[in-house]
């Protein structure tokens, strides 16, 4: 026999413990993505339990339901459209006022609420006594107690919520928020007008509907005028007259009575089902803030965390770095033995497995660094650091939480923009992710090793730091253009719980951490695949190149002069003049390679873009090295190498000297660093940029932003270095 | 008296928010509304924001927020 079906939605305020029950209930059986529209993430499991195949949605956290976050709006039109079975609404019991709120909002939706409540240990500890069969009474909801983190009362909950899905509906309307006399009154007419003129055929329930009316819900105000056409407009002015009404009676706006009121109401209950011990307890989270968010020692300490996140991310993710690194180099080596030379053998090798493996190196990066945040979150340290930090990012328009996102930036920008999803208003995220870029990653760095080497000799390591604090000028500068323009307003009020500290559990930890990586893996995998192969692609055709020089005959040639000399030579002399005849044959071999870079489909690309590099000093070697690098920032110096016709072995020196013979000047030098720090995003950040804001639009603004801001400022440098008189 | 001004370690009971639209709405459906009991756990290092506890639990404010809220019965 089938068994049935039923959707249970798990609703709560943020750190209420629900993703900790969510995790409980459906353990790696775990489906993550987004909602639809929306960088929000959705969790959704599936079990099989009690004879039930149970699909459990995890909504986002949220305090209450007005639709002011998307978070809100997204939970909201999940209960009011997808209408699941049951809504199971765990409610901190430690903070049983505040969380009533979102639980009174619940109930006066058209669902069947189910109560949770959670961590009814810790509300003990702290002498709260809660009647819980007086709530379900009170409220008219099934109460259940749940420990999360110790994993009691699931299966009770479970239990509950099959036995409420399989109950009749509708049978529980009566214990709802009674409002102030003027109020209901106004709900009434209003209610009685809607029945009227629309035989009671609104899309959710109409008192609900009225209540939302009166408190001016945009989304409902909308959802009105596109059901009941004509008729909308007249509901609205009715309602526009109630408002009116009301807020002269009150001298307020009626939402905030009504907020005041639902208040007012829980205030009520509180008072029959809870009685608070007088006997304080030591509060061990404000003794550990006594120390973290110390007005003198709150900010080493926040420092040192931040190194050690950076350290382990960077310095332990070296050896799998290393280790993946070398596989990929032995899958690659492999393949080309066993492989006959074709066109396919070098789209997989130096195309695919190339592209491919240049990015999935950072997985150890990124494995650690979530777990880092994971930790940070889990822990409850993640608001203190926003404490800590939001004077400083306020400044830049950004929230606190914008801090780490922005610094690990320096080590990587995927994982950076990819931690920008700890922010929970849309426009911090945007305007955080847009700002990322900016933060010198570390694939940057050879690069100006080599042009500040090559160019600004014991100066090199002061050039490259003003490269850097360049870049955090310009997100400075950004971030105010930005908030003031672009995404103006709406900087998220900073009203942010600071959650007791918690023992975070390993599992969840891992959960968290496994979830987002496999993001990273899925979705970069394929625009990554892509780039590379298109990258490849033009580096590596058209194949039947004209040569200025006959390559191969002057190869013959010169393998034949030296087989000749090596007969005729003292056996002593033999392995000098072998040396010497490989080094002439490599020499030929690279003339060739930087011939066939030039004549390339990138190298005419580059040709093609020079007059665009040429007011920043760059010629058309740089002009393609930079081309190259948008698959990553690293390949500029390997390509800049290639055209210069200077092998792998013998690097940075025999570079560094070419580059000074090609005309390269030292403020062309400082131009092109300027723009290595500062133009289009590599191919993994930009496909992070896509994931993360979730659309193509701000992924183009971001490319040509930053490409522009680039050019400007390599235009300054070079032009403005010029006027005042440096060559 | 304003929120903004009450120093570490006091108590007072709220008597009026202030501000507009999303803000306002926001402070008030965390708990901090008219006649609740606040309590200025500390502010942060750099003066801003400040941490406060209001019905059991702990809540962060910026100042230029918290300036908006006006208390009475300061102690």
């Amino acid at each position: 026999m089938h068994s049935k079906n039923l959707t249970i939605a798990l609703a709560g305020n943020p750190n209420s413990g629900k993703t900790t029950i969510f995790n409980i209930i459906t353990g790696t059986r775990q489906k993550v993505g987004n909602w639809p529209g929306v960088t929000v993430a959705k969790k959704e499991g599936r079990i099989h339990k009690f004879g039930y195949d149970l699909k459990i949605i995890d909504l986002p956290g949220t305090y209450s339901l007005t639709p002011y976050s998307i978070e809100e709006i997204v939970a909201r039109n999940y209960v009011l459209d997808e209408q699941p079975d049951v809504v199971v609404d765990i409610i901190d019991a430690s903070n049983l006022e505040r969380s009533l709120y979102l639980a009174t909002q619940l109930r006066e939706l058209d669902c069947k609420v189910l109560f949770a409540l959670n961590m009814a240990d810790l509300a003990r500890t702290r002498g709260m006594k809660i009647d819980a069969d007086k709530l379900s009474r009170l409220l008219d909801v099934p109460v259940v107690f749940t420990v999360g983190n110790k994993n009691e009362g699931i299966d009770v909950l479970l239990k509950q919520a099959i036995k409420l899905a399989e109950t009749d509906a509708k049978t529980h309307r009566r214990r709802n928020v009674k409002y102030s006399k003027d109020i209901e009154d106004a709900i009434t007419r209003l209610q009685q007008f809607i029945e009227e003129k629309t035989d009671g055929t609104t899309p959710y329930n109409i008192r609900w509907t009225s209540i939302k009316l009166l408190e001016d819900d945009k989304i409902i105000k909308e959802r009105i005028l596109q059901s009941t056409n004509d008729l909308g407009l007249e509901i609205l002015q009715t309602t526009q007259a109630l408002r009116k009404h009301l807020e002269q009676r009150f001298d307020d706006d009626p939402q905030i009575v009504m907020t005041d009121e639902r208040y007012g109401f829980i205030a009520g209950i509180i008072k029959e089902i809870q009685t608070t011990s007088t006997k304080q307890r030591v509060d061990v989270s404000r003794n550990i803030d006594l120390v973290l968010t110390n007005r003198f020692i709150g900010f080493p300490i926040f420092l040192f965390f931040i190194w050690a996140m950076f350290q382990l991310t960077f310095t332990l993710g070296t050896y799998p770095m290393d280790w993946i690194d070398a596989g990929v180099g032995w899958l690659s080596a492999t393949l080309d033995g066993l492989l006959p030379d074709n066109l396919f053998k070098a789209l997989l090798l130096d195309g695919i497995i190339a592209g491919v493996g240049s990015v999935i190196v950072f997985l150890p990066n990124i494995l650690i660094l979530f777990f880092c945040i994971a930790l940070f979150e889990d822990t409850g340290y993640m608001s203190r650091s926003a404490f800590l930090m939001d004077k400083i990012m306020h400044l830049i328009g950004l929230h606190g939480k914008s801090f780490i996102p922005m610094l690990m930036g320096f080590g990587c920008n995927v994982p950076a923009i990819m931690a920008s999803r700890t922010l929970e208003s849309e426009k911090d995220r945007i305007l955080t992710i847009l700002i990322t870029p900016f933060m010198s990653c570390s694939a940057k760095l050879p690069v100006y090793i080599i042009l500040a080497g090559a160019f600004f000799g014991a100066r090199a390591g002061s050039v490259i730091f003003a490269i850097y604090f360049l870049g955090i000028i310009l997100s400075i500068i950004t971030g105010r253009l930005f908030r003031s323009t672009l995404l103006k307003g709406a900087d998220a009020p900073f009203v942010m719980e600071l959650p007791p500290y918690r023992v975070p559990m390993l599992k969840s930890l891992l959960i968290h951490m496994w979830d987002r990586s496999k993001i990273f893996l899925k979705k970069m995998g394929k625009v990554i695949l892509i780039g590379s192969i298109i990258i490849w692609a033009l580096s590596a055709f058209p194949k039947n190149i004209s040569y200025t020089v006959d390559y191969d005959s002057k190869m013959n040639e010169l393998t034949a002069s030296y087989e000749a000399e090596l007969e005729a030579a003292d056996q002593a002399l033999k392995p000098q003049i072998a040396l010497e005849k490989d080094a002439a044959l490599l020499a030929v071999q690279k003339a060739r390679q930087a011939e066939h870079a030039e004549k390339s489909f990138i190298g005419r690309i580059g040709k093609m873009a020079a007059p665009l590099f040429a007011p920043l000093g760059i010629d058309w070697r740089g002009g393609v090295a930079l081309l190259t690098g948008f698959v990553a920032k690293e390949i500029v110096v390997s390509t800049l190498g290639v055209l210069h016709a200077v092998g792998d072995e013998d690097t940075s020196e025999a570079l560094a000297k070419a580059l000074r013979s090609s005309g390269m000047t030292p403020l062309s030098a400082l131009s092109m660093m300027v723009f290595v720090l500062l133009y289009l995003p590599c191919l993994a950040s930009i496909a992070a940029i896509r994931r993360e804001t979730g659309s193509y639009k701000w992924m183009s603004f971001s490319i040509a932003y930053s490409t522009t801001v680039a050019w400007i400022m390599a235009f300054i440098v070079y032009q403005g270095g010029k006027l005042l008189g440096y060559a | 008296m304003r929120l903004s001004e009450m120093k570490e370690g006091q108590s007072a009971t709220i008597v009026h928010v202030g501000g507009n639209g999303n803000i306002r709405r926001r402070i008030l459906e965390m708990g901090i509304l008219k006649g609740t009991q606040v309590y200025i756990e500390k502010y942060a290092p750099l003066r801003d924001p400040l941490e406060l506890i209001v019905k059991g639990y702990h809540i962060s404010l910026r100042v230029e927020e918290a300036a908006k809220v006006e208390v009475d019965n300061v102690r």
